[in-house]
């Protein structure tokens, strides 16, 4: 239960942090809460030979209204800030809702969203959260930077876009609005364990009531976090009542790919994902103002 | 380019418990066990070593944290508490021990200062909890002998003291 070797660096800079990123590659991990990292170090499930340690990059930490309509969260911003932050229930009530169910809170005192993001464990709550909410991510490297859309982000089993000479520098998501609702589910063993199955939603309307936008991002779903496009879909256009979302649920059941392990088998993920999709969707339609 | 890990170690100063203390780290060693085996502070203890069971919580920086999931190195310049600084001396027990004391909140006491540590944060930001806070900030410490309800009745009763 020790880590193995490696060597260790304080990045002061960016620059200096996307240059010893160019320089090591994937040799090179980024240091940023590592509640993630750390214990798999600790497992020896990873070893990494360079740790760079990110943490003085406060630059890159906090949440601000770049432009109307969006909040740009750094990648250094901790779940405790967010936590403390009241303008986060206010913009962001998907992520106000699922913060108390991602870990403890010493936990989420050092773990941070990019670092969460970036691990992409796909049980993790807030890959989920960024797809449901159609979030974009940007990645910096020495030879520029780009925007990466969330549905395009997460690749196979705790992998990503970002290329092995890239950081993830913030992630930027779209403000609650007008005849919108949302809701964040999860069923875990115990409080702050992993989800069995977690469900983030968001729903949209129009101003004849109708669903203009839904989208229902899965933790723990698959080998990878899951956006449910389909079932998103089945909604639009539509007045939304019990069959709606009933069959919404269903094209979910049949979107997942569930594991299984000791704590639930498949067939139960599936039914709670059925179950939980069923009751989230419920209350984002019920939090949805129609008028404006 | 492939690095050598081999003999990578730093120097770092770190306060702990009001102490400035300078030592050299190998890059791999871990605050908990920096703090039990270089400064033979072994109140902090080691539990699962993976930041499930909360033992080993300190306050680094003015927050609670898990020492196994931070390295001995990360903490060069920053400050942290450990279970040993809660007390000002050996006849005084800090409000919080003391309720834990008359509550009967522990029995073998290896969850204890992973629970003070992150109970004291807490009620200092906290003054006034109610139960379902106190358990909410308790969610991260595995008690396995107690069941829990007297170190909430223990909570409780320091909230009170420390209010005064």
């Amino acid at each position: 239960m020790k880590p193995a070797p490696f060597k260790y660096i304080v990045a002061r800079t960016i620059e200096q942090a996307l240059a010893l990123k160019a320089e090591y590659g994937d040799e090179g991990r980024f240091l940023a809460g590592g509640q993630s990292l750390v214990p798999t170090l600790n497992f020896r499930l990873t070893q990494a030979a360079v740790l760079i340690d990110i943490n003085p990059l406060t630059q890159c930490a906090g949440m601000q209204n770049s432009q109307p309509g969006t909040v740009r969260i750094g990648a250094l911003t901790r779940y405790g800030q967010l936590e403390r932050n009241s303008e986060t229930a206010r913009d962001l009530p998907l992520i106000g809702e699922a913060l108390p169910h991602i870990a403890h809170p010493q936990i989420r005192n050092r773990g941070t969203i990019g670092g969460n993001l970036a691990h992409a464990d796909p049980a993790s709550e807030m890959p989920a959260i960024v797809l449901a909410l159609a979030g974009r991510l940007r990645a910096q490297s020495q030879s520029g930077e780009r925007w990466i859309p969330a549905a395009e982000f997460f690749g196979g089993a705790l992998s990503t876009a970002l290329a092995s000479d890239e950081m993830l520098m913030e992630v930027e998501l779209p403000v609650a609005g007008p005849r919108s609702g949302s809701c964040f589910m999860e069923v875990s063993r115990r409080r702050g364990d992993f989800a069995l199955i977690g469900v983030a939603c968001t729903m949209q309307f129009d101003a004849n009531g109708l669903c203009s936008q839904a989208r229902i991002g899965l933790c723990n779903a698959g080998d990878r976090p899951i956006l449910a496009e389909d079932a998103g879909n089945s909604l639009l256009g539509r007045n939304i009542g019990t069959a709606q979302i009933d069959e919404a649920a269903a094209l979910v059941q049949q979107a997942i790919d569930p594991g299984g392990s000791i704590h639930a088998s498949k067939e139960f993920q599936r039914h709670l994902a059925g179950v939980l999709t069923r009751r989230a969707l419920t209350v984002a339609n019920e939090r949805s103002p129609r008028e404006h | 380019m492939t690095a050598d890990v081999t003999t990578d170690s730093h120097d770092i100063a770190v306060t702990v418990n009001g102490t400035q203390y300078r030592r050299t780290v190998e890059a791999r060693l871990l605050l908990s066990d920096f703090l039990r085996h270089e400064l033979l502070l072994a109140g902090t203890h080691v539990g699962c070593e993976h930041g499930v069971c909360g033992a080993c919580t300190v306050i680094f920086d003015g927050v609670a944290v898990r020492s196994c999931l931070m390295l001995a190195a990360q903490t060069d310049g920053h400050t942290v508490m450990t279970v040993e600084g809660l007390a000002s001396d050996r006849d005084h027990l800090h409000p919080l021990q003391q309720s834990m004391h008359d509550c009967h909140g522990l029995q073998c006491g290896y969850c204890t200062p992973g629970i003070l540590m992150t109970m004291k944060v807490f009620l200092d930001e906290t003054p006034a909890p109610n139960e379902a806070q106190i358990r909410e900030a308790l969610s991260g410490n595995l008690c396995r002998c107690t069941g829990y309800q007297h170190i909430v009745d223990a909570m409780m009763l320091a909230a009170e003291r420390l209010r005064g």
